[in-house]
Formats: structure tokens, sequence, C-alpha cells
């Protein structure tokens, strides 16, 4: 993609790496869907940093928020659903670098203050390293380096969209339209967002883009229901990519795929983000399949975070005992063949989540600070790597001496041998 | 096409039991109907040619991508589709679903369960109803004492305590793990032998489905049934099954041991399922945790003008003159273990008479 100039801006000539400073800061989001029959508490005091180039991955049962989180970053929750509390920062990028979506704003809204984004001073990045931390980011107030995406007016929100900012949606079948070719597709996108774009260069655009993706460019006049579910899929990466966005949020994007279909879409994933240097949000139920894509993963429960960690780590030693029993809800393709006992009970009703720590009336380990304090993220104490934990058997005050892994799957052994007769 | 080898029966030692339910070169197509009267006749080729022996107390996982026609295979065993050729046979004997009263007396002893438990339970009524119905039907609850005795001792076998309270619920009322656990019953409630167990869990959330693999795994080995297990997820064959069979575009490719088939794959599909699966063992530390390249790319073909030969020849790295002519004959691997691949020979095994798998690598 060298060859490209419009394309590449961001990243031209620039070796890929992941930066160290947030690109996106979750700081304690909260999201609720108020009912007739009480208030469903979907996302609860959520924390997390992305950085640019990185893959975050969510995972979680069905319920656990994770989608929400997803679409209230890109605020299209819509009533009744309320984000009732937090702050959600992008960082545009740093001065010296073009970027084709601030140039559009600045040009179309001069004097408002998103053009402080252009002039983004290079001081006191320096000592954002420790910003990676997401639970303790650095302060960063007012100084319009940073931008709350829950404060911005529809207006300014819709330049953000899609430039900054897009989304993969669940169901290729339903995401796009279907009486529209794919190719018009593109264009539409390149219309709104590039009004001054020609036509030509428009259709040149769309064929780059469905190149990139591993699409024939003569699918270009091809319509939706012509393509196969994998190539549908592509269509709509396409379509996300087609303005260089910072972000893309991808939402269970590979679930309805056939697992051959599924591995080349993420290995387009993969070797974009590379090219492209975006970062991911990637959402899915299937952790396996996250630990390979992911650089980090947080584990959601009943709308909070209770674990994070780099894909290695989660992989190596889960800490929280939920995560070990999603992780030890897939069978393995190799090693030894062993009776796995999966996670007892079921996900709570976020109508009303149990006091303390959600996850107690399923937990093996629960003890009496379970039932009534709540956990907080904290790093755990004995590593040196930033794996964040909300579990209170971590917590010095509560527990002493903190389980190792083997201790949690000799839990998990002994109630898979259980279930024998559950 | 049905130039293929007879042999069914292979030499795996570990099979002692019998087959109860035994399928033969099965062969399905749906015809398509088209406006015009003198155009050309065609059909969907969704299953080209399967074969297959249920054994008593063993579980049978049959794979492949969506459109292999395994589902299918599932729906010719339990008598809901009509091979188009082909044969079913049942306790040795074929069987006759020609007529209601023989496909009844069939279903007495072969069950199905289906993938979606929040459209295979009848939203009006409660769980009584939908277990009461095959014990009424079959003969097993005489009155209503019987019945409510019988259809809580279901209820508690799959689990779903106290079965005083679940008996009056609708489905509306239960998660989906609860409705599933539901049709397991009612598919039990007429006491069959065979269990046809078309993608049971795929639809569930991911903590509930080894719940729900859990409470098969224990029917089977306490009823002695033969489950054939329908998956995409080649690992949870593994998990399931003692035997794992590989269905490409309604050609069977290869069967085996599952674990053998998972740890030393024969076929080039095989091998590709495989190598696509998520597996986080790669990021084990002595693995550096990289992505494994994929040996073919694609999608399964279409099945109304299916590719000749071997239909997986379009896509395959090893693709020879003769993939495209004839589809290869069954060769027998050793150890149970057989694949219809021209790599391997043709009809007789290859000339080492073992798994040579180093054919492809060689390849590579």
């Amino acid at each position: 993609m060298t060859t490209n100039g419009t394309f590449q801006g961001d990243s031209k000539g620039r070796p890929y790496h992941r930066a160290t400073h947030p690109l996106l800061e979750v700081k304690n989001l909260n999201v609720d869907y108020l009912a007739a029959s009480g208030t469903v508490h979907a996302v609860t005091d959520v924390n997390f940093s992305l950085r640019r180039g990185e893959i975050l991955g969510l995972a979680g049962e069905s319920g656990s928020g994770k989608s929400t989180l997803a679409y209230a970053i890109t605020r299209l929750l819509r009533p009744p659903a309320m984000i009732t509390g937090g702050e959600i920062r992008y960082y545009p990028r740093e001065k010296g670098e073009t970027l084709l979506s601030v140039d559009a704003i600045s040009k179309d809204s001069p004097g408002e203050d998103l053009i402080t984004m252009g002039a983004i001073q290079e001081d006191a990045r320096g000592g954002d390293a420790e910003g990676e931390d997401a639970n303790n980011p650095v302060p960063i107030e007012g100084n319009g380096r940073s931008i709350d995406l829950l404060q911005l007016s529809p207006a300014k929100l819709r330049k953000i969209r899609w430039n900054d900012l897009a989304i993969v949606f669940q169901s290729a079948m339903n995401a796009l339209n279907p009486v529209m070719s794919i190719g018009a597709q593109i264009t539409d996108v390149l219309r709104a967002h590039r009004p001054s774009m020609g036509a030509d260069s428009r259709k040149q655009r769309a064929i780059e883009l469905l190149k990139l993706v591993g699409i024939a460019p003569d699918r270009l006049r091809s319509y939706p229901h012509e393509l196969s579910g994998g190539m549908r899929q592509r269509a709509i990466i396409a379509i996300a990519l087609a303005l260089s966005p910072e972000i893309l949020i991808m939402d269970e994007p590979t679930t309805a795929l056939d697992v051959v279909v599924q591995r080349e879409i993420l290995t387009e994933i993969i070797r974009l983000r590379e090219k492209l240097n975006f970062a991911v949000i990637f959402i899915t139920h299937d952790l396996s399949l996250l630990l390979e894509l992911a650089d980090n993963v947080a584990i959601m429960y009943a709308g909070r975070i209770v674990e994070q960690a780099s894909n290695r780590d989660l992989y190596l030693h889960p800490r929280h005992p939920y995560s070990y029993g999603l992780l030890n809800s897939f069978p393995a393709l190799r090693g030894p063949l062993r009776r796995m006992s999966g996670i007892p009970g079921s996900p709570p009703d976020l109508r009303s989540v149990p006091p303390g720590c959600a996850f107690h009336p399923r937990c093996p380990f629960a003890f009496d600070a379970c039932h009534k304090v709540l956990p907080v993220l904290q790093p755990v104490q004995s590593e040196d790597s930033s794996q964040m934990v909300a579990c209170h058997l971590y917590n010095p005050t509560y527990n002493a001496e903190p389980p190792t892994t083997s201790d949690l799957a000799k839990k998990y052994e002994a109630l898979a041998e259980g279930s024998a007769t559950r | 096409m049905n130039d293929l080898n007879m042999t069914i029966e292979n030499s795996h030692t570990e099979y002692v039991a019998a087959p109860i339910l035994e399928a033969q070169h099965l062969r399905k197509l749906f015809p398509l109907h088209s406006m015009n009267p003198l155009g050309q006749k065609t059909a969907v080729h969704a299953v080209e040619d399967a074969s297959l022996a249920l054994r008593p107390g063993r579980a049978t996982a049959l794979v492949g991508e969506s459109g292999s026609g395994k589902t299918t295979v599932a729906r010719l065993l339990a008598g809901l589709y009509t091979p188009t050729s082909g044969s079913i046979q049942f306790r040795g004997e074929p069987a006759r679903l020609s007529n209601s009263r023989r496909l009844r007396a069939y279903r007495r002893h072969v069950q199905l369960i289906l993938q979606d438990p929040f459209s295979s339970l009848n939203p009006v009524h409660d769980v009584r109803y939908h277990l009461a119905r095959p014990l009424r039907i079959y003969g097993h609850a005489r009155n209503k004492r019987q019945e409510t005795e019988q259809i809580l001792s279901l209820l508690n076998r799959v689990n779903l305590s106290p079965a005083e309270q679940f008996i009056s619920k609708f489905p509306h009322q239960l998660s989906g793990g609860q409705r599933q656990r539901v049709s397991i019953a009612r598919a039990l409630s007429v006491q069959p032998e065979v269990l046809l167990a078309d993608e049971p869990v795929s639809m569930l959330d991911v903590s509930i489905r080894l719940d729900i693999l859990n409470l098969m795994l224990r029917l089977k080995d306490e009823e002695h049934l033969a489950v054939l297990f329908i998956t995409h997820d080649i690992a949870t064959a593994r998990y399931f099954a003692e035997d794992t069979l590989v269905m490409y575009a309604g050609q069977m490719v290869e069967g085996g041991p599952g674990d053998k088939v998972i740890q030393e794959p024969a076929h080039p599909y095989t091998r590709l399922l495989i190598s696509a699966a998520p597996d986080p063992t790669r990021l084990s530390p002595e693995n550096n945790g990289k992505i494994a390249d994929l040996p073919a790319r694609g999608e399964i073909p279409s099945l109304i003008t299916p590719p000749t030969g071997c239909r997986f020849h379009p896509r395959c790295p090893h693709a020879m003159e003769v993939c495209r002519q004839r589809f290869p004959r069954r060769t027998e691997l050793g150890n149970g273990r057989w694949t219809n691949c021209f790599l391997y020979g043709d009809g007789e095994a290859s000339s080492e008479g073992k798994l040579s798998t180093n054919i492809i690598d060689q390849d590579r």
C-alpha cells in the first residue's frame, strides 16, 4: 500500500509500532437500561485504555455488557439505554502527523474547539508511560489534547465517527443494504464524509479498499446477496476502513462464519492492522480466538471488567476464577483429554446483581468478603506484569495467600468430578 | 459416483459392539424447481455419499462447515427426509420408513435433538405437555399419575431441579440451557437407543455448553446410547466423541478415532479445518504465539453444480489431475482410520500400509 498516499496518510514511512500513550481512555463508564421492571446496569464503572495499534479484546458471556460498551463508545446507544456517567477520552493524532479527518474538521468548522486537536503539544507526553495502566491513567484535564466523546454535539460527533472511529457490526447479512451494490455502499461513505472527492477518485478508492480486504475489484457492482458470508464481512470491513479510522470496533465480526473463513478474516485484520496501524476493540465470546488475536484482553462479567491482562498472561495464568472458568469452557484441540466442568450456574439478572462480587454465587472460591465487599480492579501483587484483577483472593486485606493457577485448576477439577452426579 | 468400495466395516479393534444404526452410501438431492418446464432439471447435491455406523455406548462426531451436508445426514437418519439413494439399517435390518406407522416404530428407537432450543419448543405449551406427548404416544405412560412420575424423573435426569417447578414452566420462562435440557429430556422420554444431536450446543452461551455436553456424556454412558454428534467445532468433537467423521460438501473425506484424526489429520481438508480452528496453545512459551498460515482458502462450492471428482479439489493445494475426474475410494490407514484421498491411495492401503503424513509435509 505504500503506493497510495491518500490511504497511507497517517502511517506513511513510519514503521508500525504500538505507542505507549493512550488513544482512547474509558473512565468510570456507566450505562443503564431504564426498564419498567427495574434499571439494568449493563455497564458499571468500566475503565480501560487503548493504545495506537493495539488490539484489545473484550470477552464475556452474553449479557455481560460487552456490546453495550462498544455502542457506548461509538455513542450509538438509543433509549432506553442511558450513559449515566463517565468519560470516553479520545486522543487525536499528535502534531506533525497529517490527519485527513482533522483537516476536514478544521476546514469545516473553523473556530471550534476541535481545531485545537491540530495543535497538540508534544511535551508532557513522555511522562505518560504510566498511562498504560488502565486504572490509574495520568489525569489530563481540559488542555485540549483530548476530546470527551460523551460531550460532543451531534455535528462534531458525526465528524469523529467513521473518520476516527469505525464499527464493524456482528451480522454482515443485515449490516449491508441489500438493494445497493457493494461499490455504491463504499462510495456512499466517501460521498458523505469527503464531499470534495470526485466521482472518479471515489471509485478508485473503492477499488483500492476492496483489494485491501482481498475482494476482486470486479465485485464492485455486486449486490450483497451475490457474495458469500465471508466476502460480505470483508466488504463491511472495507467500508469501515474507508476513511482510515484510528479505532475500529468489531462486534463479534466472525461469529456467523465458518472456521476457515473466520481464520481468513482474522489474518486479514492482523495484516491490515500492521499496515495501517489502527487500534481494534474486538468483542467476542470466544476466548480461545481472542487469545490468539488480541494483545490485551479484558474479561467482563455482569457489566464490570473483572480481569485485564495481556493475552499471554491471561492464557498462562488467569487470575480471576471466572476467567479461569471461561478459559476452560473451550475444549482444547491438543493436549491430554480431560473432563472439563465449565462454570456452574448461570449469569445473574442485571436488574438485581448480587451484592459484593457479582460472581460469588457461582464462584468455587467465594468467602465471606465476596458476599459483602465489591472487589475493584487492581494489579496482581506478586506479578511484575500489568495483569489486573478484581478479586478478593488477590487482595492481601482479605486473603494473605493468593491462589496459583494450579489451585484454580484443582478446584475446578473437583467440580468436574462432582458434575458427574450433578 | 457410486464406484466406491463397499466395505464399511473396518479393522478398528476397539469396536466391540455391533453397530445399531448403519447408513450406507446415503445420497440426497433436493430438486430445484425452475419456471421453465423444458429447462434442465437441477438439484442441490446436499449429500453425495455418506456412510456411517453408530454403536451403543459410543459417540460419533460428524464435523464439517455449514453447507457440508451434516444436518441433512442427521435428518436422513431421523427419517425426516427420504434418501435419494442408499440404505439405512437399524439393528441389521433395513429401516423401512415408508409409512407413518413404521416411522413411528422407528422413532421409538432413534431420536433427534435439534440445534435451536428457542424454536424447537412450542411456545404455547408448557414443559409437561412437551414431555407428556411422547410418553403417551409411545405408551410409556398409561395414566396421569405415571405420566407425572416419569416427567419428574426425566427432568431430574437432565438436572432440571426442582423438577416440580419446571414441569409447569413455559419455554419463555427458561434460559437457553434449560430449554436444551427440556429438548434432551423429550428425546429421552421414548427411551431411545440412538440419539442424533444436531449441533446441540452451538446456540448456547459458552459457559453453559460444557454443562450440556457433560450431561449428554453422562446419559450416553448411563443409558448406553449410540450418539451421533454433529458439530462444526472440531475441538468439541474431540472432547465429546470417540470417533470423528469429517464431511466436505456432501462427501465424507476422513474418519477414525477422534484424537487420532485431530493429531494426525490425513485429508487436506481436515488439515485445513484444524489449522483454522482457534488454538490458544500456540501462545504457550515454546510456541511463540505465531499464527499458522492456512494451507488453503475459500469456501464450500456451490452444491447445485458441484466440482467434479473430489469436491475439495478446487481448494486443495495438492490437487492432481485424477482428483478432477473421480472421487477416490476409501483408503484404510490402519487403527480404524480411513480417508478418501488419492494422496493415500485409491481403495487399497498405500504402499507402506500406514499413515504417511509426510506426503503432505514434503509438499509444503
